[in-house]
């Protein structure tokens, strides 16, 4: 790599596209800096006032499970369907349970 | 060997049952391949193609107009950037990307190498180019590839205006003097026949289709794609007072769908060969505005070491 090599870390944006909503992942850019990251991601992603706030993180501190793990990796809850509310019996004209 | 098999099998029920692939996911070699392909050629045209318009930003008739440009050419950098980003998602990096552009090695929309000559150009390439790129993207919105699908959701969404500016601008000179009309024709008569080369080879002809079909990376074919196109755009032309540059365009009861005339395929062939108009400039363009900002990038190389370097320090103190 030169040193006029223009690739840069990698940031990954969320975006909160509203008070009150989650920050939701919406691409990357490339920036030498998080300021920079942060400038570059409001140019690019909020063009059409879509947020009021944003996140940037380096794409390298991100830590995700891998595909091929998928299946023994959310069995554990495969097995308990009695965390869900549909699993139990409720007597008839009973309301608000 | 057989694992391979069995991933292949995986993948393909995968597609079957219309999940996305994801970066991280198995996936043949080809498939890979060919998104890189598509995805940066796609990029590239996005980047490429905010010269033919910024060239009318400083000439806009009206500050309206070059405010409605200027943001245009805006989104067309942002476009180029999300679809970088779905790109280097299959491991590719940004400088590959880039050197692949500024060598020719890459290839972006043919449609970038023609001349916008006239105000009225900015109308039609909105207008018509702009609405047929809108009709591949709608349609790869669904493509099988997650981040890719991602980014043409947002694309998509950006870009009804710029069609409806350009054919705002088509109105206007339509309804103008006689001169602004046949500027507006004129507009239409060249860039009629580059547009609908957009689409591609005929799929009798085209060497990549099968795969991408099969792969759900395209849904619907060149041909299909490009008989959508004509269907909705002959009314627009109608509605303008302007006549389509084919004599043999007509509509067909029993297909229902318009006929139209033969495409000058030469002309395709050696505008993707780079004997266009403009492929030559375009590039030279391209490699001097890279060129020219590397010290800007520099500079802000320096600004981030020497504030790393600060923090490293007063952490220390
Ligand atoms: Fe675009
Ligand atoms: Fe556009």
């Amino acid at each position: 790599m030169s040193t006029t090599d223009n690739q840069w870390p990698l940031w990954e944006v969320f975006v909160q596209a509203k008070t009150g909503t989650p920050h939701k992942h919406c691409g990357s850019v490339h920036a030498p800096d998080k300021e920079m990251a942060l400038q570059n991601a409001r140019d690019l992603y909020t063009r059409r006032s879509e947020g009021t706030s944003i996140w940037v993180v380096p794409a390298t501190a991100i830590t995700a499970s891998s595909p091929e793990d998928i299946g023994p990796f959310f069995e554990p809850s495969n097995d308990k369907p009695y965390r869900h509310p549909t699993f139990y019996v409720t007597p008839e004209g009973i309301k608000y349970l | 060997m057989e694992n391979t098999v069995q991933l292949e099998e995986q993948f393909n029920a995968k597609l079957d049952k219309g999940e996305f692939i994801e970066p991280k996911d198995w996936m043949p070699e080809k498939y890979r391949k060919t998104l890189i392909r598509q995805i940066s050629q796609h990029a590239h045209s996005e980047i490429i193609g905010m010269q033919p318009e910024g060239n009318w930003i400083t000439r806009a008739p009206s500050l309206r107009r070059k405010a409605v440009l200027l943001a245009k050419v805006q989104d067309e950098a942002g476009h180029g950037l999300y679809l970088y980003s779905a790109a280097e998602t299959m491991g590719i990096s940004r400088d590959e990307l880039l050197d692949q552009l500024h060598t020719g090695k890459a290839k972006y929309s043919s449609i970038f190498n023609y001349q916008t000559l006239t105000w009225a150009d900015m109308g039609a390439v909105g207008w018509l180019v702009d609405g047929a790129a809108i009709i591949n993207q709608v349609m790869l919105q669904r493509t099988s590839y997650g981040p890719y699908s991602r980014a043409m959701v947002r694309i998509c969404k950006e870009e009804s205006f710029h069609q409806r500016q350009g054919y705002e601008i088509m109105c206007a000179l339509a309804a103008g003097t006689p001169e602004q009309k046949a500027m507006a024709q004129d507009a239409l008569n060249r860039w009629w026949w580059p547009t609908l080369m957009m689409f591609g080879p005929k799929d009798s002809e085209s060497k990549n289709s099968t795969d991408s079909i099969r792969w759900k990376i395209k849904r619907e074919t060149n041909d299909e794609l490009r008989q959508k196109f004509i269907d909705r755009t002959v009314a627009q032309a109608e509605h303008l007072g302007l006549v389509i540059p084919d004599p043999e365009l007509k509509w067909n009861e029993e297909r229902g769908h318009y006929d139209s005339g033969e495409i000058n395929w030469e002309e395709f062939w050696n505008v993707v060969e780079g004997r266009g108009p403009c492929n030559h400039i375009r590039l030279k363009v391209r490699v001097a505005a890279h060129e020219n900002g590397a010290w800007v990038r520099e500079a802000a190389n320096a600004y981030a070491a020497k504030k790393a370097k600060r923090e490293a320090g007063s952490l220390v103190a």
